[in-house]
């Protein structure tokens, strides 16, 4: 993160502001996120925690400032080339966002059809992923049928089955009972554990001091100091 | 390429009434435009037949003696454009109506003398069968001082051509319009379509898909509706003639008219523009509805 000294860098971020019209949403941000790191950013609602997710995938573009992602300047980034910034996420919502009509083999399966694999591999991969996050049993229902909790469950495993380098997290535990908060972030606990670096934004104080990762805290918009919890 | 159609498929499975009425829409667009297609085809092979059947009869002035003929054939056969030039008696001209009048023909056997005139029967070479080429040569022969009159039916092939030629406009007409409406129909489809799956589409996008993975199932889906569309509509035409062809009676079929369904190249580029039409529909509703 901010003190990493070894690591490379993944994420930068220089001077970033973000508007919308007179508002200010982001106010001068320069970060530098390292490879392995796992970063919760804190704050209280509307600080602009998941506006600074969506700027790292291009959810929407910055106002002012840059960003690189693992060498990738997204003030340069050609349209074409989005999806393979987006690639390099694996992305959880606090609503899941899963395809209703669809289900939980073909919302995983997604992915890796996006990226262009073929069917026998698609099926093997979506499989062994489903039992990591211990889902594989409902491998045929439609997530309008799942718990929240099992719904986040098909949420990270669509995040990571990919392999994607980064998972970036919105809220992922704020509409879970405490049980399938601590599977959630035993999950990505795992991602991590592999090498891969997570960024969450969270107002889950509990979820922030189990986890013990490293903190940012966003207030109206301004980046501070990682703060004791 | 195989994931797109699988999609592509079973997006039209799930959206089972919305592509039937798509393909119903191509369907009658292509089976409009195909009437008028089999009438022009069928309505040229009649002119064409016509036209190289077509002859000039020049009726002879009463009392020109025999000994003139062979110097009115000469300058016949000397008119550019002539092929050759028969002489029919009165008599042999009487014994051919008697022929095609067949059971009719006991009104002639009270004639007291024949009525009719001797005359030239001039047949034209290829390039000369065309109807102002024809009319041409017909001037040339009526001028002669020995000739009465010429016939050549002009007035009923005047009368053909102008009723092929306001259908034929009409048929261009209709064949655009139908092509807009078809267009129109896929373009609403594919845009009623992105809109009950926005959702997926934004998901999609947020997990790295390309645009050519979100569009590539878009434009497969309203290929084979505009395919489904071309096949049903030619194969309805071709239903429809065999039972029209079926009702007309052999001696009008292949005496006047040799009637004919289009030919295999013809339809097949029915099937080719209702394709086009499918693919045409997609891209304008994507291009419209789907801004990366």
């Amino acid at each position: 993160m901010i003190d990493g000294k070894d690591k490379s860098s993944i994420i930068q971020m220089f001077h970033v502001h973000k508007y919308y019209g007179s508002k200010k949403a982001l106010v001068d941000i320069s970060l530098n996120v390292f490879k392995n790191d796992f970063l919760f950013i804190s704050g209280p609602s509307g600080a602009g925690k998941s506006t600074l997710l969506r700027l790292l995938y291009l959810g929407e573009p910055v106002s002012e400032g840059q960003v690189l992602v693992d060498g990738m300047n997204l003030s340069r980034i050609s349209r074409k080339r989005i999806p393979f910034l987006r690639r390099k996420f694996g992305i959880i919502f606090q609503d899941y966002k899963l395809i209703s009509t669809k289900t939980v083999f073909d919302n995983v399966a997604l992915v890796l059809e996006a990226l262009g694999k073929k069917r026998k591999v698609i099926e093997k991969k979506v499989r062994k992923v489903l039992r990591t996050v211990g889902i594989e049993q409902r491998i045929n229902a439609f997530p309008p049928s799942l718990s929240g909790g099992e719904q986040q469950r098909v949420a990270v495993a669509r995040a990571v089955v990919g392999l994607p380098k980064i998972i970036l997290a919105d809220e992922p535990t704020g509409s879970l009972d405490s049980n399938s908060a601590d599977i959630i972030l035993n999950l990505l606990k795992g991602f991590h554990s592999h090498g891969g670096t997570v960024i969450v934004a969270t107002h889950d104080k509990e979820l922030i001091r189990k986890a013990g990762g490293q903190i940012l805290y966003l207030k109206q918009g301004r980046l501070f100091v990682p703060t004791p919890i | 390429m195989a994931t797109y159609y699988h999609r592509a498929v079973q997006d039209i499975k799930d959206k089972g009434f919305l592509s039937a009425v798509t393909i119903i829409t191509i369907a009658l667009s292509v089976l409009i435009v195909s009437v008028f297609a089999l009438f022009f085809t069928n309505a040229n092979n009649a002119m064409n037949y016509w036209e190289k059947g077509v002859r000039i009869i020049a009726y002879l002035k009463p009392g020109i003696s025999q000994k003139n003929f062979p110097d009115i054939k000469r300058k016949i056969q000397g008119i550019y454009g002539v092929q050759d030039v028969n002489f029919i008696s009165k008599k042999e001209a009487l014994k051919r109506l008697k022929e095609q009048m067949k059971r009719q023909s006991s009104i002639l056997m009270n004639l007291n003398e024949n009525p009719l005139p001797d005359a030239f029967e001039i047949r034209m070479i290829a390039s000369s069968q065309r109807g102002e080429k024809v009319e041409e040569i017909a001037i040339k022969i009526e001028s002669l001082p020995s000739i009465e009159d010429v016939e050549y039916g002009q007035k009923w092939l005047e009368r053909f051509t102008n009723i092929f030629y306001l259908f034929r406009l009409t048929g261009y007409a209709m064949g655009c319009i139908f092509f807009m409406a078809a267009v129109f129909i896929v373009a609403n489809t594919v845009r009623l379509v992105i809109h009950t799956r926005r959702e997926e589409i934004e998901i999609m996008r947020l997990v790295g898909a390309s645009e050519k993975f979100i569009r590539g199932p878009f434009y497969i889906e309203s290929i084979i509706h505009g395919i489904l569309g071309g096949i049903t509509g030619v194969a309805a035409l071709f239903i429809t003639f065999k039972l029209i062809s079926s009702n007309i009676k052999p001696d009008f079929k292949y005496e006047l008219l040799n009637i004919k369904f289009l030919s295999p190249e013809f339809y097949c580029g029915i099937i080719l523009c209702s394709m086009f039409v499918g693919w045409l529909g997609c891209y304008i509703s994507l291009k419209q509805f789907l801004k990366a």
